[in-house]
């Protein structure tokens, strides 16, 4: 075992990382305290120490603080995460809320003896967000936040659960977490308004907390009849965790225990519940927030009437269409009735229109289950069919937002895709950091795709020939040895052989080769400032090049160029969509193609990563060209943090299925290309008039 | 014990299967069936459309001769080829030809995962001419009233390669099957797999937890075939949630998060 570090050693490698020459840390207490540590965990503090440093020095200097506290009350993962937790609010919220984080450490990582083993948001939420959508009711997103609770949309779990010492153990409890808020909305205890309820009584805080102590004992039972198996395991983590529920609780919670108890008889029992101890919190309760209850409930309502009565008058219009010779203008308005089957956690509707039934679709399903939800049935003003005109489309459509209009006004992220971007200091990820938008590219119709094809003239039909050449058709291929019919030709040539005693050939199948060629390829190009002038024209001239001959092959195609300035506004311009002819349209786009802002390219290559994976094809090729190195605008992008996100975001596309390659035009600096591209292929062109032709050639190459 | 063989269309079965009507889909079936009209069912996989097709054979007493359809089915399978002996050609008749011949019912399952140039051969089966066109042996085969063809589908794929194309689906009568109510799959699960009527209604109430999940990371819901094979296991000794994992979730996904997902569904359900 290597020998710990000693204090002044210590001392200096911080005085380097928290750059105290211009800070004026104290370090020397830090410095102490971790001499007194092993030197795997010297290594792995100092190494964290480091890795927020390039975050933020502040921050750094106070997870130093705590750290050699933590290291011996948690597993080094939870420290990780809870490193990483820091970093995260810092980039949402800002140093004050990363600091308040901080503070509360003991929160989120409850006092325990011993190294506890929690369970990562990250690592649970998958699991549990398919979990929570396997229940039924509204389906129920899952997002990190500071404590468990929902606000009937959405359910928050913290970052870490760390209350027992296994981690299968903190995996149940997340899930009781989970599984106990979804019941909240599934069975009524969002419903009432809680906070004017609350507010009638002496104290309103502590009614609430009684009120939830209540429900808490009425949904126990209740999971206890619809997940049994889930009930037996809350049961045995709540034993471990603490003290049981005192008599006069459970004496007042006996009617909550019925199965037809619903949140009205809690209601009822508050005053008396009042009148009680505090309720002792259960480990799975989380919290009650009626103000975010209440806010999600607001904007919901009025939004989810009117997309059930827009989608009830569309269904009414499709009825009315299959029943001819009724007249549309004097017919009596229709009436819908809907039917609830509310039986042991499932939840169905059935629609009756004028008596007859219609199957509703699932759209019209998931909406009648969000109102069911909220009001306990369906009122009956919600089934009256929407008039023309009667709501402003906007209220019930998913308007798409103009990108443009991000810029006019204040800053907004609505409509908005977020990617994740690698952070080399960290080394690890930046959650939801670059805003990305797709834009169109504005058309030019101009003359430049037709002198384009003039120029090239030669080289175009040569590209056409030898990409007709790959182009793969179902061939009957003839006197072969393995095959799914005989050739009749064959064999009685054969026959007419052997009888003359000469040798007969094994050639004597017909096989049917099938066209297999499988591929959707995804073009991304390089739009950033730099590409002005001679590289722009080459670009374009290459695109129009590559589209006349993949054509003629026949490949699913897509092209993209990407741009941007600082994370919040990455750009991609749609150039062609795989589902878009190749029309006049795109001829024009890609004369439109002009040269933007910056090169930031992880995004990109994350984003398109993702459609292409979204195709349904055997071969993926995602084939990035550009000038050169990452960039952008005064940002850390330029340099080693630039590379090595796109480095990563290479990787993540290779993981996934797909297989990169990248074309750089760039004469100088190809010392940082091969480490960049390194999950990639790829070819550096030192001259920029070389592009038409070899882009198309590289491609044939690529996929032959 | 010794193994039975039959050729198909020698085959009727002759012990009545067990099948609970969902509509009124065997009065249409029989009114198709006397109007020489080939049926199309739709459904999802494992909601009862090959069970459906036993159980009309048996009751109208005619030889089941079912095809399942794979991407490497060719015309010829269907309809026969050449094979050689003793340095002879012989002729060797498809299952689709010994249907005709035998006017039994010919019950192509999955359909569209066949390749497209076998559509080509049913459609003249499929309309009024009733005729199997044999272009190798230069023959015209008319069916006997007898005949019947069905085929089956399975819309779920979503995907445009494998659609069926309108001049194939016009020619028949569609059934629609889907998985059964609650009530009618809880009575089916607990008589096929004979698990007590309670263990019944856990499973089926398992399947529809899948259900909800289609869309959000699943294909397609746990369906009753699968319910039964779980059943099975049960009523075998199986722990119930070991069951589910080996007979549902295995089967329904590969992916490593959605697996352990049903699994926590499970668990938390018995």
């Amino acid at each position: 075992m290597t020998a710990p570090l000693a204090q002044a050693q210590i001392e200096a490698l911080l005085d380097l990382y928290l750059e105290t020459e211009f800070t004026f840390r104290p370090v020397g207490p830090v410095a102490a305290a971790l001499a007194l540590l092993e030197r795997a965990e010297q290594d792995f503090v100092l190494d964290w120490i480091k890795r927020i440093a390039t975050t933020h020095i502040t921050l750094a200097f106070d997870f130093a603080k705590r750290a050699p506290d933590l290291i011996e009350r948690f597993d080094q993962r939870v420290i990780e995460a809870w490193a990483v937790h820091l970093c995260d609010t810092y980039d949402r919220v800002g140093m004050y809320a990363a600091l308040e984080v901080a503070g509360q450490v003991g929160n989120f990582m409850q006092q325990r003896e011993g190294h506890a083993a929690g369970a990562l948001f990250e690592d649970i939420a998958p699991v549990l967000g398919n979990f929570v959508h396997g229940l039924s009711g509204r389906k129920l997103k899952l997002e990190q936040g500071d404590a468990a609770w929902s606000d009937g949309e959405r359910i928050c779990l913290p970052a870490i659960i760390a209350a027992l010492a296994g981690r299968s153990d903190n995996f149940k409890l997340a899930k009781a977490m989970v599984a106990f808020q979804w019941a909240q909305t599934r069975f009524g205890t969002l419903r009432p308004d809680l906070t004017a309820i609350c507010a009638a009584l002496a104290d309103p805080a502590r009614a609430l907390r009684q009120f939830h102590g209540l429900e808490t004992l009425r949904l126990f039972a209740r999971l206890g009849r619809e997940l049994p198996g889930l009930q037996r395991e809350m049961l045995r983590l709540s034993q471990q965790l603490e003290a049981p529920v005192e008599p006069a609780w459970l004496a007042l919670a006996t009617p909550l225990l019925r199965p037809e108890a619903t949140v009205e008889d809690s209601l009822a029992l508050l005053d008396a519940a009042c009148a009680l101890s505090d309720f002792p919190v259960r480990c799975f309760q989380g919290e009650l927030r009626p103000d975010a209850v209440a806010a999600a409930r607001a904007a919901r309502l009025e939004k989810e009437k009117a997309r059930l009565r827009v989608k009830l008058a569309d269904l009414a219009e499709e009825a009315r269409r299959h029943k001819p010779g009724k007249a549309s203008e004097d017919a009596p308005e229709e009436r819908f009735e809907v039917a609830t089957e509310d039986d042991e956690g499932r939840l169905d509707f059935e629609i009756t229109l004028d008596g007859a039934p219609i199957a509703p679709p699932d759209d019209v399903k998931q909406l009648l289950t969000s109102v069911h939800l909220d009001f306990g049935q369906i009122p009956p003003e919600y089934l009256v069919p929407a008039g023309d005109g009667e709501y402003d489309p906007s209220l019930y459509e998913d308007r798409p937002t103009d990108p443009d209009a991000v810029w006019q006004g204040t800053y907004h992220e609505e409509g908005a895709l977020f990617y994740p971007e690698w952070d080399l200091g960290r080394q690890h990820y930046r959650k939801n950091w670059c805003v990305m938008r797709e834009k169109e590219v504005k058309p030019v119709f101009d003359d430049f795709p037709r002198q384009t094809l003039a120029k090239h003239a030669a080289l175009i039909k040569h590209l056409r020939k030898s990409f007709e050449a790959m182009r793969d058709e179902n061939r009957l291929l003839k006197r072969q040895t393995q095959g799914d019919e005989i050739d009749l030709d064959a064999l009685v040539e054969a026959l007419a052989d052997s009888r003359d005693g000469r040798e007969m050939s094994d050639r004597l199948f017909m096989h049917m080769h099938r066209a297999e060629r499988n591929i959707a390829v995804v073009f991304m190009v390089d739009m950033s400032g730099s590409t002005r002038g001679w590289i722009n024209e080459a670009e374009r001239e290459s695109l129009i090049l590559l589209c006349e001959a993949l054509e003629r092959l026949g490949d699913r195609y897509a092209i993209y160029g990407f741009s941007g300035i600082t994370r919040k506004r990455c750009e991609l311009f749609r150039i062609k969509t795989f589902d878009e002819p190749y029309s006049d349209t795109v001829k024009a786009r890609i004369s439109g193609i002009a040269p933007q802002e910056y090169t930031r390219m992880g995004f990109a290559i994350r984003h398109l990563s993702k459609l292409l994976n979204e195709v349904e094809a055997r071969t993926r090729i995602l084939v990035t060209l550009s000038d050169g190195r990452p960039d952008d605008y005064f940002d850390a992008y330029r340099g080693p943090y630039g590379i090595e996100d796109t480095r990563m975001a290479l990787q993540e596309a290779r993981r996934s299925g797909i297989h990169p390659f990248c074309i750089t035009i760039d004469k100088d600096a190809r010392d940082y290309l091969p480490h960049m591209y390194g999950a990639a292929r790829y070819v550096i062109l030192d001259d920029v008039a070389q592009l038409p032709g070899k882009v198309a050639d590289i491609y044939r190459r690529l996929t032959h | 014990m010794d193994t039975h063989t039959f050729t198909q269309e020698e085959h009727y079965i002759r012990q009545e299967p067990y099948y609970e009507p969902v509509g009124d889909e065997i009065a249409i079936f029989e009114a198709a069936y006397a109007n020489k009209l080939p049926v199309l069912l739709k459904g999802p996989t494992g909601c009862g459309k090959t069970r459906f097709m036993e159980y009309m054979a048996w009751r109208l007493k005619r030889p089941l001769i079912t095809v399942s359809c794979h991407d490497d089915l060719t015309a010829s399978d269907l309809v026969g080829r050449y094979l050689v002996k003793g340095g002879e050609t012989v002729w060797m008749d498809g299952p689709l030809t010994r249907a005709v011949r035998a006017g039994g019912i010919c019950y192509l399952d999955e359909i569209v995962e066949a390749r497209k140039d076998t559509m080509v051969v049913i459609h003249p089966l499929a309309d009024d001419r009733r005729a199997l066109p044999m272009e190798k042996l230069g023959v015209l085969l008319e069916a006997t009233d007898e005949f019947c063809l069905a085929i089956s589908y399975n819309p779920g794929y979503q995907s445009v390669l494998k659609d069926l194309k309108q001049s194939t689906r016009q020619r028949f009568v569609a059934l629609e099957f889907d998985y059964p109510a609650p009530e009618l799959e809880r009575r089916i699960v607990a008589n096929e797999a004979r698990v007590a009527p309670a263990m019944a209604e856990q499973l089926v109430k398992f399947a529809h937890m899948t259900r909800n999940l289609k869309g959000s990371g699943l294909d397609e819901g746990a369906s009753t075939r699968l319910l039964v094979h779980a059943g099975k296991l049960i009523a075998g000794g199986v722990d119930p949630v070991t069951a589910c994992r080996s007979a549902v979730a295995q089967a329904v996904t590969d992916d490593p998060d959605m697996l352990s997902a049903i699994q926590e569904l499970s668990a938390s359900l018995f």
